[in-house]
Order: C-alpha cells, then structure tokens, then sequence
C-alpha cells in the first residue's frame, strides 16, 4: 500500500489582517476544494502550529464531524513531522482519507525562544546567547572556511530565491534583488547580510492525503508519496541552541533522515529532478545540498556559480522561492515545501515551472533542536 | 561593589576562571553544560569535570542586532562577538567574546576563558558571565 496526495490547499505567506487559525481554515478549504472531497469525509487530520494556538481548533469553522484531531509542534520541523504522521496514520490503516495542515503567525523580527522549553538555565538567554541565527552565522563561517563557499555564491542563492519569488503569487517577496544590492545590504551575523536571511512570517498550507486506490478514484493526477522519513539528532552533530559539542564530530539528522527516505523510496538524489531544501538562510541551502546527499562538500561554490540550481538548470532548488522569499511560519514551512512539489510534478507552476516534466521531486526540513524530515514524491 | 555568576553550577573564579562539565565514567566523554546523563552512551554515571581556559576558535559570528528578551544586556546595546573555542580533548563550549572585531577572530585562534559583567542587577551588583578573549597574534 502506498500514500498519496489529492488535493492541496495554500493561504498566500507574508504579512495579514487573518489570524493564524483563520489562515488554516482557507488552507483546508482550498484542498477539500482541489482533492473534491468535503470535510465530513476526512477521518483523521494533523495539524501543526509553533505560536498561533492548536489547530483543532479549527474544527469549529471546518465541522464538528468528531474525527480523530492531532495537533503537532515539532520546531521548524512542524509540517514535516505533521506529514509523517498522517502517512503512517494511513499505512496503518487508521483511515482513507486525512487531512495535514499547518499555519503559524509569528511577531516580526527574530524569534525569542525561551531557555526553559529547551532544557537550558536562564542564563544562557540571559547572557544572549539564545538566538537561531547565531547558529545559522556560525555554521556556515566554519563550513565556508572549510569547504571555500564564496560571500559571492551565498548571496547568489538569495538572489534565486527572490527570483524564485516574483514568480510565485503566494510568496511574500516578490521584488527580485541583485547579487550586489544583497551583499551591500547590512550585515546581521557575520557572514550573512540581512537580505540573506529569510524572517519569522504568516501562512498555511493544507494536504489531502488518502490510501492509493481511494486516490484513483478522485484524481487522474495522484502524486504518491514515495517515502517520508523524521531523524533527531544523534551524538556529534551541530545544533542551534547548544552550549556545548562533543570533540567527537558527527552527521547532521538531515543527512539520516535524507538517507532513510531515499532509502525507502528506493531511489537516490540523482534520481530527482528537483529538490526543496530549507533555506533558514542562504549558508543553510548551501550546505544541505551536501546534507541530503545531492552533492559533496565544496561543490556548491561551482553548481551555484554556474546556476545548475536555478529553474532550468540540472537541479532547480527552492522554485517557489523558498524560507527567504516565502518568509518562516513554522508550523507550514515543511508542508509548503510538499505544495510547491505537487504543484511542479502536476505541471502546475505556471511562469516557474520546471522544465522537462518532472518526476520526482524531493523536500527536506529542518529544526531545533536537532529535527529533520524528508519527503521523495513522485508522480 | 558586590558581583555575582549570572547562575550556579556553570563556571567558578576562584582561584582563575574555569568552567564545569560533566565526564562520563563509563565512555570518557565529556559535556558541557554538566548534566546527569552521557549523550553518547546513554548511561548516567557523570562526575564533575573542570574544563582546560584554553582552546582555538571553532567558529564564531557578531551579533549585531538587540536580542529580545529573556536578553539582559546592557540598556544601550553594543554588538558583541560568540562562537565556539574547543578545547583539545575535550569539547567545543560556546559562549560570548570579548570583541566584536571581525578581523581579530578568525578559525583557529587561540582563545583564554575569562569574566565579563553581562549586566547590573536592581540592587547594583554586577551580574557575571564567562567569555573568550583572543590571545595570540596571526
């Protein structure tokens, strides 16, 4: 048995007047809509939101049809790990037909996480050490030392990703940026200039997912879900808000989650014709085409210099824009990833459609402290 | 005028600055914050290890930008350098700089613990934390 998508539903990202929750709802309704089913006929759902509120209680707006309603927080990780249940819910036999949604809404400017919901004393919020993109910064300053990743190359990515997002309806940055105007822009932690960063935004995605032979019967366009795969970090690895490594390096959990999908879908990174990887910033998109097995260290100073990840080249990377163009409501992130891979493997994109018809299409996710989920789809 | 460590159990200064890990018995591995479990072997026999004032930067970033709360600062910011020192044979501590001069700090430097004041208290006291200083020259 396998798992597959039937109807998605997006609320635009950026900045608006709806709340978190009444984002979710339009989401749903926009992939109760596509998939041609009505609510009364989901048997399960999974909901993630990391700041605005518990999304079953959406079920008030959506119909009180008494199904089963699971909400999800799992950081950055949030959509991803929402979409993993929801498939094994199927394979498990919990039901045909499920909905996975997401929304956040977050304040703008940098997200201010508490010590305590990550086990660590006051002090070290309190001494500033508590920030995500200290660790994004420091990652990618020790990686480009190592590997010779250019300033030049980290604000081409940007520069794709705005791109990327002037051809996207739903993203919230639409105005395309030069490579110059990125890295004149003020430098916010060393080595990343403001507009390398992506920012704490609002947005929803939804998914009807549903048992493959209940799938042919809604669509002719079914995309399956090859495999999904959730990895927390193991001994030796980097992650944000750490006080402390272990001498002894190790592998990030995107490189066990990237292998294990890859491995269940039984198919490989050279088998995908384009990829979502997240793009907390710049130096993040950088390293996680080496992280999920598309490339070796160092060698994405030559793919990105010669533009192999952009619409039309040999790997196109965050086409609909990506966290930097898009903006980071956690609890959708992770499901707009899957979104923009159904749209791209139905032939759907319109003015960013990948070129060649393309088959398999892979996401990746990942979060504090220490949580990474992927997804092959193919079609 | 009083100070006092911005919380227990995480450096001392008596008789020089020196920070508190944990050292499993059982693999050697040693953590820091110390905490009551090994994150490598799973097992929960940790004893008390003080980490070597020396090491070589690991990485390192400026923060530029005021943090939020629960920061505590001083109420005019001023931008301040973090990054990670590892300590030969022992573990990568992160933690604040004493300079926030991109051309000081590179990969490799050699960095010396020490105490800065990370803010004042109501009742005037200075609020210790730890911090590296760059030592040596390129």
């Amino acid at each position: 048995m396998s798992v597959s998508i039937v109807g998605i539903g997006m609320h635009p990202f950026g900045r608006h007047g709806l709340t978190g929750k009444e984002q979710g709802v339009v989401a749903v309704s926009r992939a109760l809509h596509d998939a041609g089913v009505t609510w009364d006929q989901v048997q399960f759902a999974f909901g993630g939101s990391d700041a605005a509120g518990n999304p079953d209680t959406m079920v008030s707006d959506l119909g009180l049809t008494g199904l089963s309603f699971v909400n999800v927080r799992n950081g950055c990780a949030t959509g991803g790990s929402a979409i993993t249940l929801g498939v094994q819910a199927i394979l498990a036999g919990a039901g045909d037909i499920g909905v996975v949604v997401g929304y956040d809404k977050h304040p703008p400017g940098a997200f201010n996480a508490r010590p305590s919901e990550y086990s660590l004393g006051d002090w070290y919020g309190e001494s500033g050490l508590m920030l995500t993109t200290q660790f994004f910064a420091m990652k990618i300053q020790r990686y480009a030392d190592h590997h010779g990743i250019s300033a030049s190359t980290l604000a081409k990515v940007a520069e794709k990703a705005f791109a990327n997002g002037a051809l996207n309806n739903n993203a919230w940055r639409r105005s395309p940026l030069t490579e110059q105007e990125i890295l004149a822009s003020p430098m916010v932690s060393d080595p990343l200039t403001k507009y390398m960063w992506c920012s704490p935004g609002e947005g929803a995605v939804a998914l009807v997912i549903c048992r493959d032979e209940v799938a042919r019967r809604l669509t002719t366009k079914p995309i399956r879900i090859g495999a999904v795969r959730l990895r927390s970090r193991r001994f030796g690895s980097f992650e944000v808000f750490s006080p402390g490594l272990s001498a002894e390096r190790g592998v990030s959990p995107s490189v066990d989650a990237a292998r294990a999908t890859f491995e269940a879908a039984g198919v490989g990174p050279e088998d995908m014709d384009l990829a979502q990887l997240q793009d907390t910033e710049a130096g993040a998109e950088v390293m996680h085409l080496a992280e999920t097995g598309f490339c070796s260290d160092g060698d994405q100073e030559r793919l990105v210099q010669d533009g192999e990840t952009r619409i039309g080249g040999r790997l196109p990377v965050n086409t609909d824009g990506g966290c930097i163009a898009n903006g980071e409501p956690i609890g959708a992130s992770g499901l707009r990833q899957v979104y923009e891979n159904v749209l791209q493997l139905r032939g759907d994109a319109g003015p960013r459609q990948v070129p060649g018809h393309p088959r398999a299409a892979f996401t990746h996710v990942y979060g504090a402290p220490g949580i990474s989920a992927c997804t092959v789809l193919t079609r | 005028m009083t100070s006092r460590p911005i919380a227990d159990g995480v450096f001392t200064d008596a008789p020089v600055p020196r920070l508190l890990a944990g050292r499993c018995e059982a693999c050697e591995v040693v953590t820091f914050p110390r905490q009551g479990g090994c994150p490598r072997c799973t097992r929960r026999s940790v004893v008390d290890h003080w980490l070597p004032p020396a090491g070589v930067l690991w990485s390192w970033t400026i923060q530029r930008f005021a943090p939020k709360a629960p920061y505590r600062g001083p109420a005019e910011f001023v931008p301040y350098g973090v990054g990670y020192v590892e300590l030969p044979g022992e573990c990568i501590v992160e933690g604040r700089l004493t300079t926030a001069d991109p051309d000081e700090l590179w990969i490799g430097r050699p960095m010396e613990l020490t105490l800065v004041v990370n803010h004042v208290d109501g009742d005037g006291a200075d609020v210790m934390t730890y911090a590296f200083a760059p030592s040596g020259t390129r």
